[in-house]
């Protein structure tokens, strides 16, 4: 039979608030182990939380990019298992109040995904396996974390992947999380379900935990696709149970009936969370430009194509660096052109560490405009650019590419290549129209790349048909 | 008592060193009163030091510098063994120190030790420590209560002038009463409880134990105040002192299992502040027979939470022989855990989990709510303060063998306190068969300078004849 797969995500996003959530320590990525820890997030006798209170705005700024309703008094819980990166025994979390609720992420499609809430949490210690040993880093223990938990309206792995790229493409950009899946601070939970085709009752779900990385969501979705299915062509149910994904199958962990009893209670510690409208003004007015809006605009003010606003959008410093360079059509291509082709990972594009600023782009693309530079010279300028940093003028000028003011004889000098390649010429002549080609090479070389390609063109076709 | 030392050393005639000295001697005679844990001495010295010097160069003298006391062992002290009368911490040193550690130690207050206690205060006679009761300096056949026992024993035998302890259910004012002493228990919140392991945070205080409501005062004042570490901590706004006559409340729900020795001195206490032309205003409390269930049920949840953390990986004694992870976690909890924690652990699980919340944790949150409205809304308006036994009868034997639940039953009177999160303290009302009796003041939130005026002036209406001054420690 032929089902359609009812997919929920539970994404956990870390917030790059400077400290932890409960106490002063960095929460930094990276650094030696258990270096940012203290007595509170280590969870020694008699500590005691002090919320941090930019890891709520981040988590509320997070809330209001996608539309969520802000709860005015909100409260953290304590959710409990025994596991040796997690010192208190219990995960601060929450779960009768949390802090955003509802909210939408709108495909491409046009189909809108609901969120159902999000909500602040901590982050648990990290276990290394090493010599058959196991060791326990502690330092992102305490980290903030989000977890935004979608309706079960995803109906594809690719509409999975295209929710998560949205939502990390906002979180980057209002400058909550760096959402790296690569690093961790961006996982996701999987829940997927089969139905037949039509019908409305949802099936029975299993849960995949922990997937970081796209191509994990979209393998692990296409295996628990054709598992659920087998089981459902012989008749048999799906169990509702945890799964865990090693990038091929997905595995039980955990079946319902033996998953963890958390016992939840109000965390007695932390005194509730009082959001005032004017907060949620102050935050909301703090937000920048979205991805989407920006994208649109891209695509309606600057005649981009989609694709191009969207490359340009995704990346908040990319977006950013564009605009500060005129935001231009030929600054969009010279970025995702050249510069993306050198700055070619999906990390490096976020962290954009270019060694000129926008306003060099920005008087490259002048050179460029003002006819001081033809644009393929303008090429060589912007590689030696990424290269050593240097401005686009003191590489033009050392390397003879501005343009001196006089018109370049064109017709003299591609006779002069015509005259140099007599073998060129007498190919052209014979239908080899690639020919033209060296012609237009050696006049491009004689000229250091100042002729104007197109005219070029024209006038060494002119003159072989001759 | 604090007033008198601080003279001594300002008019030099004793040093701080000497002070402490015949404090940590007269200790090492009264070893059978098992009223310290850990002693600390060179924490005690280097303190004194510090204040001969400050008296050397003429320096006036903070609110308690020099004077030696002591901390219950489940306050957090920097390099000092803190163990909470546990096997599961033998052997742990914090690697930071309490609040209330801090401030005192910013006096050059002397630390003379830890104070035997009952196992992560739980308990109500100091039975459960794991090493055994301190006992009534008044008898010691007795105890000296819990879970506070040995701060109480140690001031009243003269081994401490002062002492900390922590108040969950009753576990200040409980001992105090039973060893002749004023123990407050101030409104939640009003000291920060950063470094005191936890037991059920949301009832959890720390609270003075002293020789008279005077030394209370002077403590109090040193240790309020709102620390950021502690979210539920506040800046105190204290309720300003009534010149009028107070209007003292009585509910006789209070009075109904107490003792008839513990109903006389009550009553008697009644007619010292009739005489002093306050007025007793009967109350009804029915809600009261509530306050036990709901204290057990939200402490043991809090409590089977806040022990989660002892697992053997980080601090303290390890699992020696485990097969696997959850192994060693479950050997560790049941090898060095107490009988008493583990039972209350037990409770507190089983009330949060799923199918049970409802029924118990929330039951018990609503009734609470309830419980608040009636004490702190109904009968506080009507009264200025409430006047019950602390306990309903005198310290009992040691080993007299009482059932958990009947052991639980000695905490009527104070548990609605912890509950209702109101401050209240214990001041010496009387005496029976040698043994002291204790009265509870319960006011509105902030009262507590209100609370402690009310106790300075029954001391000075009754001349504080009803207290046995005892022999031996360090009398000046």
């Amino acid at each position: 039979m032929k089902y359609e797969m009812v997919i929920g995500l539970e994404t956990h996003i870390e917030l790059s608030t400077n400290s932890k959530l409960f106490c002063d320590c960095k929460a930094k990525f990276g650094e030696e182990p258990n270096t940012n820890v203290c007595p509170v997030c280590l969870g020694h006798p008699g500590v005691l939380p002090n919320l941090n209170r930019s890891a709520v705005e981040y988590t509320i700024q997070a809330g209001l990019s996608i539309g969520c309703a802000i709860a005015p008094l909100s409260k953290m819980d304590r959710k409990h298992y025994f596991y040796p990166d997690l010192p208190k025994a219990w995960q601060t979390s929450q779960l009768y109040a949390p802090l955003c609720i509802g909210g939408t992420v709108e495909l491409a499609s046009g189909r809108v995904i609901r969120m159902n809430h999000i909500h602040l949490e901590e982050d648990a210690g990290k276990l290394i396996h090493e010599r058959g040993r196991i060791y326990i880093d502690y330092n992102r223990g305490g980290v903030p974390l989000m977890e935004c938990v979608s309706e079960p309206d995803l109906r594809s792995a690719d509409e999975a992947v295209e929710y998560l790229e949205i939502l990390q493409g906002v979180m980057r950009t209002i400058g909550v999380s760096d959402c790296r899946m690569q690093e961790g601070s961006m996982r996701c939970d999987v829940n997927i379900s089969l139905r037949p085709e039509g019908a409305e009752k949802l099936g029975i779900r299993a849960e995949i935990k922990n997937l970081n990385s796209f191509t994990a969501v979209r393998a692990a979705i296409a295996y628990e696709y054709e598992r659920q299915t087998e089981i459902l062509d012989n008749g048999g149910t799906v169990v509702q149970e945890t799964r865990g994904f090693d990038g091929k199958t997905t595995a039980s962990l955990r079946d319902k009936e033996n998953s963890d009893d958390y016992r939840y209670f109000p965390e007695p510690d932390i005194i509730t969370i009082a959001v005032s409208d004017a907060d949620v003004e102050r935050l909301q007015s703090q937000l920048p430009e979205l991805p989407r809006v920006r994208e649109a605009r891209y695509v309606a003010a600057l005649g981009l194509s989609e694709k191009d606003a969207a490359q340009l959008s995704k990346y908040r410093r990319v977006a950013e660096f564009f605009e500060n360079a005129g935001a231009s059509k030929l600054a969009a291509n010279l970025i995702l052109t050249q510069m993306f082709s050198r700055i070619s990972t999906e990390v490096e594009r976020e962290l954009w560490n270019v060694p000129f600023s926008a306003l060099d782009l920005k008087a490259l693309i002048f050179l460029i405009d003002s006819g001081k530079l033809a644009r393929n010279a303008a090429k060589q300028v912007l590689t030696a650019m990424l290269d050593s940093g240097e401005a686009a003028e003191t590489i033009a000028s050392r390397e003879g590419l501005l343009s001196t003011g006089e018109a370049i004889d064109l017709a003299a000098a591609v006779a002069d290549a015509i005259a140099a390649n007599p073998g060129a010429a007498a190919d052209y002549k014979a239908g080899k129209t690639k020919a033209a080609q060296a012609i237009i090479g050696a006049v491009m070389k004689a000229t250091k790349g100042k002729a104007n390609p197109e005219e070029l063109r024209k006038t060494a076709e002119n003159a072989l048909s001759q | 008592m604090i007033d008198k030392i601080q003279a001594a050393l300002t008019e030099k005639r004793i040093s701080a060193k000497e002070l402490a000295q015949s404090y940590l001697t007269a200790i090492d005679e009264r070893k059978e009163l098992n009223c310290y844990i850990t002693l600390t001495p060179e924490a005690a010295l280097e303190a004194a030091d510090a204040v001969d010097r400050k008296l050397a160069s003429g320096e006036a003298l903070a609110a308690l510098e020099g004077v030696p006391f002591a901390l219950k062992d489940n306050i957090s002290t920097t390099g000092l063994l803190t163990t909470c009368a546990s096997n599961m911490l033998e052997g742990y040193t914090p690697a930071y120190d309490a609040f209330v550690w801090e401030r005192l130690k910013a006096q050059n207050a002397v630390l003379l030790g830890k104070a035997n206690m009952d196992e992560f205060a739980m308990g109500s006679t100091c039975e459960t420590s794991r090493i055994g009761a301190a006992r009534n300096p008044h008898n010691t056949d007795c105890v000296s209560g819990g879970s506070s026992g040995g701060s109480a024993s140690a001031v009243a035998a003269n081994l401490a002038a002062y002492s900390l302890g922590s108040d969950t259910g009753g576990s200040v004012r409980q001992p105090a009463s039973f060893c002749g002493l004023t123990g407050l228990k101030p409104t939640y919140g009003a000291v920060s409880r950063y470094g005191l392991i936890a037991y059920a945070s949301s009832l959890d205080q720390i609270g003075v134990i002293a020789q008279n409501s005077a030394d209370c005062e002077k403590v109090f004042g040193v240790i309020a105040g709102y620390d950021k570490r502690d979210m539920t901590s506040k800046q105190a706004k204290f309720t300003a002192l009534t010149e009028r006559p107070l209007k003292i409340g009585v509910a006789s729900e209070f009075l109904d299992g107490a003792s008839p020795e513990v109903t006389k001195a009550i009553e008697s206490a009644l007619e010292v502040y009739r005489k002093m032309g306050c007025e007793i205003v009967p109350v009804e409390f029915p809600l009261l027979k509530y306050a036990l269930p709901v204290y057990y049920i939200l402490a043991c949840a809090e409590a089977s939470s806040n022990l989660g953390r002892y697992d053997g990986l980080r601090y303290g004694p390890g699992a020696e022989h485990y097969d696997d992870l959850d192994d060693g976690i479950s050997k560790i909890r049941s090898e060095r855990f107490g009988t008493e924690v583990q039972r209350r652990i037990l409770l507190g699980t089983y009330v949060l989990s799923s199918g049970y919340f409802d029924a118990y944790y929330k039951k018990a949150q609503n009734l609470k709510a309830a419980i608040t409205a009636q004490l702190a809304g109904e009968i506080l308006g009507k009264c200025d303060m409430l006047l019950t036994p602390t306990v309903p009868t005198t310290a009992l034997k040691i080993g007299a063998g009482l059932s958990p639940v009947e052991t639980y039953l000695t905490d009527i009177c104070t548990v609605t306190v912890n509950i209702t999160g109101l401050p209240a303290l214990s001041v010496p009302c009387g005496l029976s068969g040698g043994l002291p009796i204790g009265m509870q003041l319960i006011g509105s939130p902030w009262s507590d300078l209100q609370l402690l005026n009310a106790a300075k002036s029954f001391e000075r209406a009754t001349d504080c004849a009803y207290l046995t001054k005892l022999a031996g420690g360090v009398t000046l």
